[in-house]
């Protein structure tokens, strides 16, 4: 990230709008580039949306044989299912190619994107965006509108806001794991697939519920990597169903900042890691 | 012999990939982990689901997350084989004096080998220590098992070289292998074990030869099938990799034809 | 050029660059070794200058290049361009400088050429004078037009390459960094890349460092060479005297209208090797090969010739070797040979 001599409130601002505005001039070249093979973004997108759909087909399945899973009904499953698959599509859309950045390291690229004058993480961000992630997204959307008129909420407008705020803040915090992910292949340049054990892993995880696993478990994904806040917490409000860990009622409405905390983590080990890419060159 | 050496590169340039192999290893067992969860609440609900019993659907779990890896379960093509067809690289292969069906096969059976120890063993074990597994006893079965998953690889490499040849005449064939890759891991019993289908669509996906990449191996080893059923359940799967290799070889005749004719 | 009221656009002082490399000793115990890739540079650059930059591969020429460019940070000493510190200033630094990088090009495949430049223009901000009439000379002087409305996979390397070097210019740089701009083009984009940079160096005044291995490149576009080796300046001065320094020898090759013994008798060149009617003569490379020709002329049926020049790892063993004592086979100097220097 640009280090710039005014480390002012006002100077980060400007190198957040800097950002912003490289990475949708770089996205924007790179829906161009796709639609130069409509046929191919049609066939793309449509398997996006039916590989995130087989997962949901298992859960179908498995509500063919049983009528409860750890006594959630399948509405309910549902609801987790889709607020997460959700926040796993649009996290995936915004930032989920900065996996990329090893394989750009490998291939000496990435100094490509250290002449530019915008910040490298927009570029990485942008790199190769991929609008055919609308399939994942939109089918995630799809299951949790299902759901909505089928859970029993009183929906009061404190908890019809809560919905689109879980979503936002769940994708933020996937964002975030993608980002951290993609930071630590600065130093291990072939382990991209190790943060799809948090991100494709942890969306496999949330769209069960809390009372299906160990407690030990539970304890790693509310306390050490955070991903209970994604859906699970703020659903178990929605629903009325009580928390996991004896944790209070309010960390219910901790996503938001728990999903700040993320993105300053992710954030310094992204400054860390191109410092040393930096100062190291591989 | 020359694909013995093919086999044994291949073999030896996986084994260079530690960081991946690690990530691998790491990813196979967080969501080994999770799916052991969801059966072990599915089967609390229904114990005998699909004549399994619990040890045995979480064993199901830990062998699919052995085998994604070394059978490919979740990829739809040869995604080098498909380059060279479209760089037209391929003609030089066509005219080696090896085959290229068999070159290709021993380099598959190569990459395999390395990941069942790579990528297979760990997350086995780590889910043999973290839950009751149904792990065969006698060695014999082992013995089986890995016979069975050998089957399995041919039959997905079968299935992934058609995909790859298909290159020949579509111009892009990665939604093909998108599809090929989606089907495999929905009838492979990768998603759900294919016992546990409704009833209907049960049968038919266990006729399908993606059956022979999972449901087949896992059953094995979990003690599923045993006698007649074991013999009927190897020789399923030497059918369909039979079948599908010739199939590829006709195909690949086709190819060269088209090949020699266009010059590529 | 006037080299002492022109203020030094680019300086090092001074600058190292050590890297710690992790080897492999047995199975499981690793050693740290430090390479020093850049070790101890001092040299400047003053605005307008186009600097030839050669070295053997691993000499530590990218690396310094990283360095001036902003994408790798000194280990020691001070570095400057146009007054920034680039370890520093990166972004700032990147609109005031342009880079190519002769094998990697930063356009966009499946985009028509155009496209590419009008993300330039955006993220660079370039006013929308500027960046027309930038454009619009390119465009003129290197033949661009046909190309503009084109997919960038579907150009040839030598049309890619003048794309290129017009999307390094359109933010009016003052600097150029050229990494082997001409390495696999063809003669007429050769010559069409040259003749464009040295335009833009005459009318601009941009300053231009490149790397090649081709030493036309430098012989026509260059006043000064620099050669760097195991991260250290060895030579800095103009191509004549490079030459001289290394005691290097031009090749004449002579086709004459029949086979005929080795050729004698000709003052300060010696016949080195004789293939039918083609003879390759060594003659010293400050000398002009005017003389020689004249002297073969008169004695011998003369067909047809050519001057080769050695190449610049030929050049630089040699400044090595230390005065020339190594003969050079004169194959070597023929562009066409493999040359055992080249990995």
């Amino acid at each position: 990230m640009a280090r710039r001599h005014d480390g002012t409130a006002d100077g980060r601002l400007r190198t957040l709008g800097e950002g912003g505005r490289a990475y949708g001039l770089i996205a924007w070249m790179w829906v161009r580039s796709t639609l130069a093979y409509r046929t191919s973004f049609a066939l793309m997108t449509l398997g996006n949306f039916a590989s995130s759909a087989l997962d949901f087909v298992a859960l179908l399945l498995m509500f063919s044989r049983v009528h409860a899973l750890g006594g959630f009904a399948l509405p309910e499953v549902a609801f987790l299912y889709g607020t997460c698959s959700l926040s796993l599509g649009l996290a995936d859309l915004a930032v989920g190619n900065a996996e990329r950045l090893g394989a750009r390291i490998r291939d000496g690229t990435l100094d490509t994107l250290l002449l530019r004058p915008a910040p490298v993480y927009a570029q990485i961000a942008a790199d190769r965006f991929a609008l055919r992630r609308l399939g994942r997204t939109s089918q995630g959307l799809l299951v949790l509108l299902w759901s909505t008129g089928r859970i029993e909420v009183d929906w009061t407008p404190g908890r019809i806001l809560m919905v689109p705020l879980m979503v936002v803040c769940g994708a933020v915090i996937f964002g975030a794991v993608f980002t951290a992910g993609a930071a630590f292949q600065f130093w291990a340049q072939d382990a991209a697939e190790l943060q799809n054990s948090l991100t494709y892993g942890g969306n496999a995880l949330l769209q069960y519920p809390p009372t299906v696993f160990a407690r030990d478990l539970i304890r790693g994904v509310t306390f050490i990597v955070p991903l209970a806040f994604v859906n699970w917490l703020p659903a178990l409000w929605l629903l009325g169903r009580p928390y996991p860990l004896g944790l209070p009622p309010w960390t219910a409405f901790l996503g938001p900042a728990v999903a700040a905390l993320m993105v300053a983590g992710a954030a310094l080990a992204w400054r860390h890691g191109v410092r040393a890419y930096r100062s190291t060159g591989s | 012999m020359l694909y013995m050496a093919v086999a044994a590169g291949s073999f030896r340039r996986y084994a260079t990939y530690r960081a991946a192999t690690a990530a691998g290893i790491v990813t196979n067992t967080v969501f080994g982990f999770i799916i052991a969860y969801a059966y072990l609440a599915l089967w609390d609900q229904r114990p005998h689901l699909g004549g399994y019993g619990p040890a045995q659907a979480l064993t199901f779990v830990w062998a699919g997350q052995a085998l994604l890896a070394v059978a490919m379960i979740a990829t739809g093509g040869l995604s080098e084989l498909q380059e060279r067809i479209r760089s037209g690289d391929v003609a030089v292969d066509l005219y080696r004096p090896a085959d290229l069906q068999l070159w290709w096969l021993a380099a598959d059976l190569g990459r395999a080998g390395i990941q069942l120890f790579g990528r297979g063993v760990a997350p086995m074990a780590v889910g043999a220590l973290a839950f009751p597994l149904a792990l065969p006893g006698d060695p014999l079965t082992w013995g089986w098992f890995l016979l069975s998953a050998l089957l399995g690889v041919v039959v997905s490499f079968a299935l992934r070289y058609l995909v790859a040849l298909s290159t020949f005449w579509l111009l892009d064939s990665s939604g093909l292998a998108m599809i090929s890759g989606l089907s495999c891991m929905f009838f492979s019993g990768m998603v759900l074990p294919l016992r546990v289908f409704p009833d209907g669509l049960s049968d038919l996906a266990q006729l399908l030869p993606w059956a022979a990449l999972l449901q087949v191996p896992a059953d094995v080893l979990i003690g599923a099938r045993t006698g007649g059923a074991l013999l009927r359940g190897l020789a399923f799967q030497a059918a369909w990799a039979v079948a599908l290799l010739a199939l590829g070889r006709l195909l690949q005749s086709a190819a060269t034809r088209k090949v020699v004719v266009h010059g590529g | 050029m006037d080299g002492v009221a022109a203020e030094p656009l680019i300086e090092l002082d001074s600058v190292e660059k050590v890297f710690t490399v992790r080897r492999r000793a047995g199975r499981l115990r690793r050693t740290r070794h430090e390479v020093r890739a850049v070790d101890g540079l001092t040299f400047q650059v003053p605005r307008g200058e186009m600097v030839g930059y050669i070295g053997p591969n691993g000499a530590g020429k990218s690396t310094t290049i990283k360095m001036l460019t902003g994408i790798l940070v000194p280990s020691g000493g001070r570095l400057r361009v146009a007054g920034i510190d680039p370890s520093l200033q990166r972004a700032r630094l990147a609109r005031r400088i342009g880079v190519v990088f002769g094998q990697r090009t930063t356009l966009w495949w499946d985009l028509p050429l155009k496209d590419s430049y009008e993300l330039v223009r955006r993220m660079y901000r370039v006013p929308a004078a500027v960046f027309r009439a930038n454009l619009d000379r390119c465009i003129e002087l290197l033949d661009l037009a046909p190309l503009l409305d084109v997919p960038v996979r579907q150009l040839s390397l030598g049309q890619r390459m003048r794309g290129d070097i017009t999307a390094a210019l359109l933010h009016d740089p003052d600097v150029l960094y050229l990494d082997e701009p001409t390495i696999g083009l063809d003669v007429v984009s050769k010559a069409k890349v040259r003749s464009f940079l040295r335009e833009t160096n005459a009318e601009r005044g941009t300053t231009v460092l490149l790397t090649t291995h081709d030493l036309t490149d430098i012989e026509q576009l260059c006043h000064r060479v620099m050669v760097i080796d195991h991260g250290r300046l060895v030579f800095d001065g103009d191509l004549a005297g490079l030459r001289a320094a290394a005691d290097g020898e031009r090749t004449l090759v002579v086709d004459l209208a029949e086979e005929l013994p080795p050729i004698e008798g000709v003052p300060g060149a010696r016949t080195v090797k004789v293939e039918g009617p083609r003879q390759w003569l060594a003659f010293p490379a400050e000398r002009s090969a005017a003389p020689l020709v004249t002297a073969i002329a008169a004695r011998y049926p003369l067909v047809d010739l050519a001057v080769r020049e050695p190449d610049i790892e030929a050049l630089i063993a040699e400044l090595y070797a230390g005065g020339g004592a190594a003969r050079r086979d004169p194959g070597g100097a023929d562009p066409a040979a493999p040359d055992p220097l080249r990995p």
